[in-house]
């Protein structure tokens, strides 16, 4: 029986759309023909607001962008700003802040890995791996207060030192954390249902990921060993030891693959930041009213989703001239349709899945 | 529960009683995820925080299977008719939370992009403050509903529909 | 500024090239906080880019950023500029691409050369209001299309 090509609108409430994400898809029986995604619906006008408020005001929104990662994107912003002053921060602030972004690069990761075996269908998964991530969570919570929306990075440093406390509680996660990794890796990868709907599903070239400007895991996937950590250090990243993950597939497994595996890595680097951490300030000498030179900034970290960026106009006030984020997940969530174009309609969750978007830093 | 001698047991209430006890205890929400405060609400889901403890586990991703509608974050003027749509969908008797700040008042944005408050759109309930509330917050909100429910007046409702909206 | 350009040989070379191919083409090179820009006319911002990722391997378009100055700080400047952050993989450097647009103008689409310029454009026309010639598909991506105005415009008010 043929039937005739069909228009199929997904979202923009859906449960695996990953927030309030609008797939217009076309099938031809079940076979996707093209997929457009209408995006806009969580456009706060952040960058609009940004221009009104002075750069210390802005961190903390920056947290609502990819929220499940909020400090990165206060380190990303962070970063771009005391570049434009030219201000040194204190080597102990630098690596609390490693310490903070890899644990978060850990929870974001985790709470990917639950979403999407969930959109797949194996939710005990989900259940699993929000545990796991509450132990981190925790930890952000005993250092400043905050569970999610952390605002735990300041312009010329950190809010707090790393106490006893919170040291311990981080050890105790990197030493429970492989355990866990493991019991989600026996559920997992030899898994028939999830083989079935992972492996080469999704598959997209190296050449292609470059042209679309993929980044992250996504980019690792397809055996582009690019990380912004060791390829262009901040926040002295060249001081720690770690790997790269790199696999050569470019599908949906792979993608998987990379992400399991730089959540050890993260272990490692936070382990050596304790380790190692300096003495000394946590935090520089800042006016409370920031003026910023006029010039011009672009900075870029490794997020947990991919390259996350800043760029700053500043005009010699208080407030900037413009902000504009580059956000990891836009750029991802634009190669869908490569990687969704002959897979099966119920591929595309799967494949959004494995993408790691974020709809708070796509709108912005 | 009275056993006369043995045999018959039943039960004495008062209809009102009975239904809002029923309603208020097996709520079944409906995961409108819109930005931060979903992955709250899905923590508050998952296994540390456990809402099933209070009957409301069954999150449903179709408004018609639902009568609690989570308004779970920043909700856009191109979402709004989006939410009002989906709050006409569910089915009578519903109930509205609006968590977090940006679902209550528009929260840190006041732009050009974003709704002032949910309530614009459709009737709130209970309001919950934080940016995001905590899991803790949301529960502490549900279970305000829980005592809202169980002062409502079903049956009244039954017979004069307009108590409901008016109420 | 420019001096400072010696410490990097590299970008030196890519400054150096352009400006022997290019000639007047390039208004202004400008190397600050070891960023390197070029302004350009928007006319030649193709051939420009073009010349840049295949003859000198910028492979990447990291980002597109639109910005309005409204009040121009110097004579005879445009209102609007887009700059393009380009990136390459091989030694890890940028450049950036700076093109001035006045009001009315239109700038040509990069979206053959560059995939991820396709949604990066529809930005900023959404934002700015600047149409992009040539791009297969240009149209609001944020806002509603029967939004009117364009939002990080700076004379667009703040709450709309």
């Amino acid at each position: 029986m043929a039937f005739k090509e069909i228009e199929l609108n997904m979202g923009p409430q859906h449960p695996s759309t990953h927030g309030v994400l609008r797939l217009k898809l076309r099938v031809d029986n079940e076979v996707v023909t093209s997929v457009e995604p209408v995006i806009g619906y969580l456009h706060r006008g952040m960058e609009k607001l940004w221009e009104s408020q002075t750069y210390a005001q802005i961190v903390p929104m920056t947290d609502r962008l990819d929220y499940l990662a909020a400090l990165s994107n206060n380190l990303g912003y962070v970063l771009a700003v005391e570049k434009l002053m030219g201000l040194e921060v204190p080597k102990r602030a630098q690596y609390i802040r490693v310490a903070l972004v890899e644990l978060q690069r850990l929870a974001s990761h985790l709470a990917w890995v639950g979403f999407m075996a969930n959109d797949i269908g194996a939710m005990s998964v989900l259940l699993y791996a929000f545990e796991d991530r509450e132990a981190v969570l925790d930890i952000f919570e005993a250092y400043c207060g905050a569970r999610l929306t952390v605002h735990g990075i300041r312009i010329g440093g950190v809010p707090f030192d790393l106490d006893e406390t919170v040291a311990g509680m981080i050890r105790r996660v990197l030493d429970e954390t492989p355990k866990k990794l493991a019991d989600i890796e026996k559920l997992l990868n030899d898994n028939r249902i999830w083989l079935h709907r992972t492996r080469g599903v999704g598959v997209i070239s190296a050449v292609d990921a470059v042209d679309l400007g993929l980044t992250g895991p996504a980019l690792r996937a397809t055996g582009v060993p690019w990380d912004i950590r060791r390829d262009l250090p901040y926040s002295s990243y060249e001081d720690f030891e770690f790997d790269v993950p790199v696999r050569t597939g470019g599908d949906v497994y792979d993608r998987y693959l990379v992400r399991l595996e730089e959540i050890r890595q993260s272990l490692r680097i936070v382990r050596q930041a304790l380790d190692r951490l300096p003495p000394g300030p946590h935090l520089a000498k800042v006016p409370r009213l920031l003026k910023v030179p006029p010039g011009e900034v672009f900075h870029t970290i490794e997020a947990p989703k991919g390259e996350l960026g800043f760029y700053i106009r500043a005009n010699g006030t208080e407030r900037p001239e413009r902000v504009k984020m580059k956000s990891p997940s836009f750029i991802n969530l634009q190669s869908l349709e490569r990687m969704s174009k002959g897979y099966l309609f119920s591929d595309v969750v799967g494949i959004l899945g494995s993408l790691d978007i974020v709809l708070g830093e796509i709108d912005k | 529960m009275t056993d006369d001698a043995g045999k018959f047991p039943f039960l004495l209430t008062k209809a009102d009683l009975m239904i809002t006890w029923a309603q208020k205890n097996s709520l079944w929400p409906f995961g409108s995820g819109l930005a931060c405060c979903a992955i709250e609400m899905i923590a508050t889901a998952a296994a540390r925080y456990d809402i099933s403890r209070f009957g409301m586990e069954l999150f449903r991703a179709s408004p018609r299977q639902a009568d609690l509608f989570i308004v779970a974050g920043t909700v856009t003027n191109k979402m709004a008719p989006v939410v009002r749509r989906l709050w006409e969908q569910m089915a009578d008797p519903k109930w509205v939370i609006a968590m977090g700040n940006c679902a209550v008042g528009g929260g840190p944005f006041p732009t050009y992009a974003v709704l002032q408050g949910v309530d614009k759109v459709i009737p709130v309930d209970v309001h919950i403050a934080g940016c995001p509330p905590t899991p803790q917050g949301l529960l502490h909100g549900l279970m305000i509903l829980q005592k809202k429910i169980a002062a409502t007046h079903p049956t009244q409702e039954i017979a004069r529909p307009h108590a409901r909206r008016a109420r | 500024m420019l001096e400072e350009l010696a410490e990097a040989p590299a970008l030196k070379r890519v400054a150096d090239a352009l400006r022997e191919r290019f000639g007047d083409a390039v208004l202004e090179t400008v190397y600050e906080r070891k960023e390197l820009s070029f302004r350009l006319g928007a006319r030649d911002l193709p051939a420009v880019l073009e010349f840049l990722k295949t003859g000198h391997d910028f492979n990447a378009l990291n980002d597109m950023i639109g910005l309005d100055r409204l009040a121009p700080p110097g004579e005879g400047r445009k209102r609007f500029e887009i700059l393009y952050q380009l990136y390459r993989f091989s030694d890890h450097r940028r450049a950036r691409v700076v093109v001035e647009v006045g009001l009315s103008e239109s700038v040509p689409s990069i979206v053959s050369l560059y995939g991820s310029a396709d949604w990066a454009e529809r930005e900023i026309f959404d934002m700015f209001g600047i149409r992009f010639e040539g791009h297969p598909d240009l149209r609001r991506i944020y806002l509603a299309e029967d939004f009117s105005g364009h939002p990080l415009r700076k004379d667009f008010p703040l709450e709309g």
